[in-house]
């Protein structure tokens, strides 16, 4: 009964590995406009042909997000971190996929609210991360963001918005800069299912495609908007088609491969370094946990969310891909005891090290005096 | 059956304008829609159609004169064959839109003397005195006389001149030369790649200038007018004045919105409102509300420079007024500091934006009815120079506020409390706000004028605080 994540069947690239071992890895990223058409479109994607070492470089950035995550519901719970946690666990290939094929200075990336994922996966110290998540001094934001306001401008990472859809326009911003400085950048903004029903996204995808600016729109389709079904909400639910209208051609990629990721990730950047304007992306994926840290889960059944752990989780399907490339077990369980010696040394950072001081409350209002 | 051909209005706030060029000649015969001639304001050139049918008899104003006040007969039509063509045109008259506004023109003329048109009322001739302190401009200065129009072109020219990263952005501010002919010549400057026409998407390109500005340019992002920024205002806020907070200072975004603020003139409730108090009471932001051109230059190029996102509020009845601006290379104001307009040791009078022409007008006034009114332009809303403010208080011991716009927690509201804080040893009287009334802008002439602020209200006000009244 439940629906695989990536639930569009497309036509297949000629190329297609058949080993991908979860049933999720199936589907196919599709293009429109069809072949044929007046207007440019992207290349047929292909499935990411890895070398171990680089699926191994993937598997650990996955896995890294993955107990980050797990480790942040943990202090939620003991009320180490307040306010709203968003997390990302099921979601890591489409951070992982896309970003590594992004040029870290050059590209820029901006995101939502659930934004630790988009972070790790550009390398950030998750020390950091997790000291701006208990609100410490020593937090990326200085412990005055918190989860939803992390920025790294020296990654040209840009955040970190927590009002639905504002990294839309805001990214087509970053876009117009790469665009008039010439620099070569391509932006990438993220934004869920949901925020893909707000209005600016339309007035961006307008002037991104008027203006041919460099930028990506990935539209991260988890399927719910906080607790509504896409299907509930939408009335296209295929996102990809969302730009249409704008003549902006559209990928839909299933975002629990890493692999698939990565090489629909080429094809879209090939695309728009070309100068062909923005494209928008769909990735098929699935939050396992709630909308939230508060989300009751009522919405959706228990059965459906085990489904998708046990047939189309990302982390498990490429480790089984690795084992199957002839990477020995013990090299993965290394790898794992590291990931978790990484992740306990940021939260012990991140509880130890001291809150902000009382008098940063005054600092960072306007930069400059007056 | 002669029929008068006046001078149009081509705007609510058109008060004269250049007859540019006459296509018609006398003894043509014209039809309802013929083009007859090109009119020129400082905004816009707009053709002048026919409305009725007839021949042109008489050409009352050459072509090229300027200031041709609107209403004013520029030329005669005689209908066409008495009987044949009467029935059809002259209904016509009567029934078209266009003459609504000539009425008022009519009036306005024939009292000359007295109000040369409706928005005059609310934006008095500035009395011709050098304002007390500008510790800015240099003394011997030399002053050149600019519209406020001019004076904002000019200064984001210059900044674009001197800083690449600098461009404009908004609805018709390339080829159509500004919706109010602010961003007048640009384009043809610095091209089309740093001066961008954007589609009416006010929420999408607010967030382009944000995340442009969050990218390192510097982007001045025009609005028509403010009230269109409504639509804007979560960008203005949550992405631009919160930024370099929430990154703990990494992150900065140094955007311009400017844009003009505030009543225009018979364009209703939905076009007729200040943001002042609004963008005033958001930390993260810089808002500066000039009043005549200098100001308006010097601190647009200040905010164009600054690192921090600023809010721009201009006046849209004050566009065309020419002021001195000091002739110098660089002309910067310090943001933050208000300016006293005109000094003075009974009372002090508090404004901003067009309120300081009320204010100065009433305190031309005043003075003949021997009260020396003290007048302080606060210039910059946020933050506030809350000094100079407290400092004529301890020198008057009496204030009076007054502000082009509502009420309630208004900037009014903001002076008062700090007066009360800080300077209630200083009082010798409460202090008075002079505001708009507390409703919707109506559209009737009478109404719109019964809800503005006036310098007969604020003589009103000061009066009473200083117990004469």
């Amino acid at each position: 009964m439940v629906k695989t994540p990536a639930a569009k069947p497309a036509r297949k690239p000629s190329a297609k590995p058949e080993k991908a071992p979860a049933p999720a890895a199936g589907a196919k990223p599709a293009i429109l406009p069809e072949e044929g058409s007046n207007h440019p479109r992207p290349r047929d994607p292909k499935r990411h042909e890895a070398t171990a070492d680089e699926l191994m470089h993937f598997y650990k950035e996955m896995l890294l997000i993955r107990r980050f995550e797990e480790r942040a519901g943990q202090l939620y719970g003991l009320g180490l971190i307040g306010g709203f946690c968003h997390l990302y666990i099921g979601q890591e290939a489409v951070a992982v996929g896309l970003q590594s094929a992004l040029t870290v200075g050059k590209d820029s990336v901006i995101t939502g609210y659930r934004d630790h994922g988009h972070m790790l996966a550009y390398g950030i110290d998750p020390k950091v991360i997790m000291a701006e998540l208990t609100g410490r001094g020593a937090g990326i934001s200085r412990g005055k963001g918190g989860s939803m306001h992390m920025f790294s401008t020296e990654h040209k990472f840009y955040g970190g918005h927590g009002i639905v859809g504002a990294q839309v326009p805001l990214g087509a911003g970053l876009a117009f800069g790469h665009k008039y400085n010439e620099d070569g950048g391509v932006c990438l903004a993220y934004f869920g299912d949901g925020a893909a029903n707000q209005g600016q996204v339309y007035e961006s995808f307008n002037m991104a495609a008027l203006w041919k600016l460099p930028i990506i729109f990935v539209i991260e389709n988890n399927g719910y908007a906080m607790g509504t079904k896409v299907s509930r909400s939408s009335a296209e639910t295929e996102f990809y088609r969302r730009g249409d209208s704008f003549r902006i051609p559209g990928m839909q990629v299933n975002g629990m491969d890493v692999l698939e990721v990565r090489g629909a990730a080429e094809a879209a950047l090939e695309y728009v370094r070309g100068g062909n304007g923005p494209l928008l992306m769909e990735l098929k994926t699935y939050r396992y946990r709630g909308h939230s840290m508060s989300d009751p889960a009522k919405y959706r059944s228990r059965e459906e969310v085990q489904n998708m752990k046990d047939n189309s989780d990302p982390i498990e399907a490429a480790k089984a891909e690795l084992l199957k490339m002839g990477v020995a077990e013990d090299a993965l369980k290394t790898i794992d005891k590291d990931i978790r010696k990484l992740v306990s040394e940021a939260a012990d950072f991140a509880e130890t090290s001291p809150e902000p001081d009382p008098s940063d409350l005054y600092t960072d209002v306007l930069v400059e005096q007056y | 059956m002669a029929i008068e051909l006046k001078m149009p209005a081509l705007s609510p706030t058109m008060e004269e304008g250049t007859l540019a060029k006459w296509l018609v000649k006398e003894g043509d015969t014209v039809a309802s829609g013929d083009i007859l001639a090109e009119i020129e304001t400082d905004k816009a050139t707009m053709e002048f159609e026919a409305v009725d049918e007839g021949t042109i008899t008489k050409i009352l104003i050459a072509e090229g004169t300027d200031n041709v006040k609107v209403g004013a007969v520029i030329a005669m039509i005689a209908a066409e064959g008495e009987d044949a063509s009467t029935p059809e045109s002259a209904p016509a008259p009567a029934a078209k839109s266009e003459p609504e506004a000539e009425p008022e023109a009519d009036k306005a003329d024939s009292a000359k003397s007295e109000a040369p048109s409706e928005n005059a009322k609310i934006v008095p001739e500035t009395p011709k005195r050098a304002p007390v302190s500008d510790p800015a401009v240099p003394e011997g200065t030399k002053m050149v006389s600019t519209t406020v129009r001019e004076a904002l072109r000019d200064a984001m020219a210059e900044e674009m001149r001197r800083d690449e990263r600098v461009f404009v952005m908004g609805e018709e501010v390339a080829e159509y030369q500004g919706a109010y002919k602010v961003t007048q010549g640009l384009l043809e400057e610095f091209g089309p790649r740093r001066v961008i026409d954007t589609p009416i998407t006010e929420y999408g390109f607010a967030g382009i200038g944000a995340g442009a500005a969050m990218g390192g340019l510097r982007p001045v992002i025009e609005f028509m007018t403010f009230n269109f920024a409504m639509q804007a205002i979560d960008h203005i806020i949550n992405s631009a004045a919160k930024t370099n907070y929430m990154s703990g200072g990494q992150m900065r975004c140094p955007v311009v919105f400017r844009g003009p603020n505030g009543a225009a003139s018979r364009v209703g409730a939905q076009h007729s409102q200040n943001f002042g108090p609004w963008y005033a009471s958001v930390p993260g932001l810089i808002v500066i509300a000039p009043y005549d051109a200098a100001d308006a230059k010097g601190l647009l190029k200040a905010a164009i420079r600054t690192e921090d996102p600023v809010v721009f509020l201009e006046n849209e009845l004050v566009y065309g007024r020419s002021y001195d601006v000091p002739d110098l290379d660089d002309h910067v104001l310090p943001i933050g500091k208000a300016r006293i307009m005109r000094a003075g040791s009974d009372v002090t009078i508090v404004s901003y934006s067009i309120g300081v022409a009320v204010a100065l007008d009433a305190a031309e006034k005043l003075a003949g009815e021997g009260i020396e009114a003290e007048v302080i332009d606060l210039r910059t809303l946020r933050p506030l120079d809350t000094a100079t403010v407290l400092e004529s208080l301890k020198k008057t011991n009496r204030m009076v506020v007054v502000e082009e716009g509502w009420p309630v927690c208004s900037i009014s509201s903001e002076i008062i409390a700090v007066a009360m804080e800080q300077g209630f040893d200083d009082l010798d009287a409460p202090v008075l706000r002079v505001t708009n009334e507390d409703v919707p802008l109506p559209y009737a002439a009478n109404l719109e004028k019964l809800a503005l602020v006036d310098s007969a209200r604020v003589i009103k006000a000061v009066t009473k605080v200083c117990y004469k009244g």
